[in-house]
């Protein structure tokens, strides 16, 4: 069989990030013409080892052989040339140029010598991928016409068009729709039968199960697991995936539950989300669940006062508050911890002691001026307190770890004593000691009686650290669930999916 | 380990930050001196710092906006319009003060203008202060029909002609300003909110600083030192001009560039301002006095610039 022949053969690659080790001896066999699926957790490697074959990181150790030859993929561009292209959600297009400009963007038909373009044949040549991808969109339309769909289409086809020997889909399904998502693993097909090799990334298991013909499990930078065909079940991939049990990752502090704190009624801004009403009590910890788009981070940010809702109430601790700005937020007593930190949390090029103390200023304010000798007790307590290792605390919070970044973001918010503290995706992007710890950080915040929001993509972060979760589905809540209840996860699941 | 690595980087950057203009601007200085028996004078150190005060004051307003990330190319008009209302106040006989204190507000009012265009109406900084850029020195004109306000009162030479002790009193002028400045920027919450705005100013909206609010009174700073100058330069010229300080605003943006603060925002000082504007007015005296032509005295300013920024954008990007 043609399919034993070996494109792309990784060998003991391991690559190190300050403070965590993200890939650690990865080995990844891929074969010509196979879709091959690569799965693990959020921070698992995956994007790591896909960046080092697109040539953006270079790996620390170990080698790459690609078509029995070994290579070193100095930039992107040379990963192109060799023949190893990355479809990116929409991210990669221009939106202002049209189909066919993207795709023959820099490698246009000309006339001859001339450097005048051929429009007619490009025109053409992109017909033709089209009709052989069974593609129905107008090459003279302007991407930014286009939905999410057929803009991915036109990025399959321009990797196609390059000649591409390896094409690389990072969560290609993830904003599609069913209808959409059957039109891909056609084309998916087409390009397995041009010998074409696909690196297929998702989360989704039922889709992995589906269309791969082997599948390689990551976890904590390592392999853990590679199945064929035959070998393949949902069950065994999630066992690799997850490996331990949830009880040990997510310590449970039991905290006893108080008065209500914070009441959501009503709160509605279409579309993003509507008619979102909760509870929240001192001492609880509420999850948020709900896919990427659901709503819940825009209700985070409406309650915080980023963005204005169209109708509701918002109450803490029985009084009706108007929030408009994240500064009235403050003032209540709610906090914030974004989910992006390096664009809307940290001041990257400041100190870490300006970083604290920036929404608490006020606290250390001396007859209008900053006392600095007070700024630096403030900083060194929360230094000690969260455990932040830095050599200083003037150190700039870009030379710091993920897992210490989050821990300066925290810090912010803590100094403000605040009463309600929404935490969106707080673990994302760092290593899993600093998971453990902010899990523990979160669950002495319930034990000093405050209430919490959390907000995260891990389903099983969620379930092992909160006391209740509500779950959103396209801008609504579709369920509530009690810890009790957790075990529930069919209905779990169809609440986010939206099925009933 | 790394962290070690890093923290000995950024000992080192900030040194290279701190002095490496200080190390310039003695080196030339010394330079200067050894070719020129003029330029070691006195006379001319008076002189020198008589001229650096002007773009020192323009300096210390603009290091406030280029600390945002943005720059504001109205200056060098608001300092005309500032120079002629205060020029026009005294010959309609308001009195000494009153008149200063208008040429001082016309010029704070025009920053508070640039900062609304900017936060409320979403004008793109550089659109904004273009637009008062025009507008303003257009005032300036129509005001005046073109023609420069004489006839003002002698009284009111003395702010930007007199001395005291050898000092003359621009340079007084602007040490007050800075003393003020480097306090508010180092000291006070406006200094922080000011260095965070211009770090992030998307987290700085989420830690809850009123964002609009903060750009709009940096914008008014600005353009009260640019009123400020109108009223020194309309005292020391003695008339109040429609046509004076045009291109300031790009010496002023020199000078605090030289003087180290990022052009994309969030770090620099006011002291790298004080040492810009030196540099800036030590290099043009000196090449007078060498006697270079003042059109290849643009050319050598040209490149001085550019190469300066090059280099601070080459230490920052690593």
């Amino acid at each position: 069989m043609k399919e034993d022949k070996v494109i792309l053969e990784v060998r003991g690659i391991t690559k190190s990030f300050p403070g965590v080790k993200a890939l650690n001896k990865v080995n990844l066999v891929v074969r010509r013409g196979e879709v091959h699926g690569l799965t693990g957790e959020n921070g698992a490697g995956k994007s790591t080892l896909m960046k080092i074959l697109m040539g953006i990181y270079q790996p620390d150790s170990g080698e790459i052989i690609f078509q029995g030859k070994k290579v070193q993929i100095k930039d992107a561009s040379h990963a192109k040339h060799l023949g190893i292209n990355m479809v990116f959600q929409e991210l990669n297009l221009f939106p202002h140029l049209s189909v066919m400009e993207n795709i023959f963007v820099n490698r246009e038909i000309t006339r001859g010598k001339s450097g005048l373009l051929n429009w007619r044949k490009m025109y053409q040549e992109t017909k033709d991928y089209f009709q052989k991808l069974k593609i129905d969109v107008d090459p003279l339309k302007k991407i930014r016409e286009l939905n999410v769909a057929n803009r991915q289409m036109v990025e399959i086809t321009r990797a196609i068009s390059t000649e591409s020997k390896i094409i690389i889909m990072d969560e290609p399904t993830s904003s599609l729709s069913d209808y959409e998502i059957e039109r891909l693993f056609e084309a998916v097909k087409l390009l397995k039968e041009e010998g074409i090799s696909i690196i297929y990334i998702s989360h989704k298991l039922e889709e992995v199960m589906g269309i791969c013909d082997r599948v390689t499990v990551l976890r904590n930078g390592e392999v853990v697991a590679n199945y064929e065909k035959e070998e393949m079940s949902v069950d065994n991939i999630i066992q690799a995936m997850l490996g331990k049990s949830l009880e040990k990752e997510f310590p449970k502090i039991e905290v006893p539950i108080g008065d209500e704190l914070l009441k959501v009624e009503g709160l509605s801004l279409p579309p993003l989300f509507s008619n979102v009403t909760f509870t929240l009590r001192s001492g609880e910890i509420l999850g948020f669940l709900g896919l990427v788009g659901s709503g819940r981070t825009d209700v985070a940010k409406t309650i915080f006062g980023m963005k204005k809702p169209t109708g509701g109430k918002i109450y803490l601790k029985g009084r009706e508050v108007k929030i408009e700005s994240p500064l009235d937020a403050i003032k209540s007593g709610i906090a914030y911890v974004s989910e992006d930190r390096k664009n809307e949390g940290l001041f990257l090029g400041r100190d870490l002691r300006e970083n604290i103390t920036i929404a608490g200023i006020d606290r250390i304010l001396n007859r209008g001026f900053i006392d600095k000798s007070k700024e630096n007790k403030v900083t060194e307590y929360f230094v000690k307190e969260l455990d932040i290792s830095t050599p200083s605390i003037f150190q700039r919070v870009k030379f710091l770890s993920g897992g210490n970044q989050q821990k300066v973001c925290l810090a912010r918010w803590f100094f403000l004593n605040p009463s309600v503290i929404i935490l969106d995706e707080p673990t994302r992007g760092i290593d899993v000691g600093a998971k453990t710890e902010i899990y523990q950080i979160i669950g002495k915040l319930a034990g000093q009686g405050k209430g919490i929001i959390l907000i995260s993509s891990e389903t099983e972060e969620i379930l092992g650290v909160s006391d209740r979760i509500i779950v959103f589905h396209e801008g609504e809540i579709t369920g509530e669930f009690k810890r009790e209840e957790f075990s529930k996860r069919d209905s779990i699941m169809q609440c986010m999916m939206g099925v009933n | 380990m790394v962290e070690k690595k890093s923290k000995d980087k950024k000992y080192v950057s900030v040194f290279f930050e701190k002095y490496n203009i200080v190390v310039i601007f003695l080196l030339l200085c010394a330079f200067l001196s050894v070719l020129s028996p003029r330029f070691r004078t006195f006379s001319n150190f008076i002189n020198i710092l008589r001229q650096s005060s002007i773009y020192a004051m323009l300096g210390f307003g603009m290091t406030f906006v280029m600390l945002t990330g943005m720059i504001d190319l109205s200056v060098g008009s608001v300092v005309a319009l500032s120079s002629c209302i205060t020029g026009l106040c005294l010959v309609s006989d308001f009195g000494i003060f009153p008149s200063i204190l208008m040429g001082i507000l016309t010029g704070f009012g025009c920053g508070l203008i640039n900062g609304v265009l900017i936060t409320k109406w979403r004008v793109p900084f550089f659109i904004a202060t273009v637009g008062v850029m025009f507008s303003a020195r257009g005032t300036a004109l129509v005001i005046t029909n073109g023609n420069p306000v004489s006839g003002l009162p002698r009284a009111f030479f003395t702010l930007g002609g007199g001395y005291i002790g050898p000092v003359p009193n621009p340079v007084v002028i602007a040490a007050c300003v800075f003393v003020i400045f480097y306090i508010v920027l180092t000291q006070t919450k406006f200094g922080r909110y000011t260095y965070c705005i211009g770090s992030n100013q998307l987290a700085a909206r989420f830690s809850g600083i009123n964002v609009d609010k903060y750009l709009t009174l940096i914008f008014g700073i600005n353009g009260f030192t640019a009123g400020l100058v109108g009223v020194v330069l309309s005292s020391r010229l003695r008339i109040g001009s429609p046509i004076i300080a045009s291109g300031y605003e790009l010496d002023a943006i020199a000078a605090v560039a030289i003087g180290g603060t990022s052009l994309l925002g969030g770090e620099g000082s006011i002291v790298g301002t004080v040492i810009g504007a030196l540099v800036l007015t030590v290099i043009r005296n000196g090449l007078t006095i060498l006697g270079v032509s003042t059109f290849f005295q643009q050319v050598i300013m040209g490149i001085i610039i550019v190469v300066v920024v090059a280099i601070d954008m080459w230490r920052r990007g690593e």
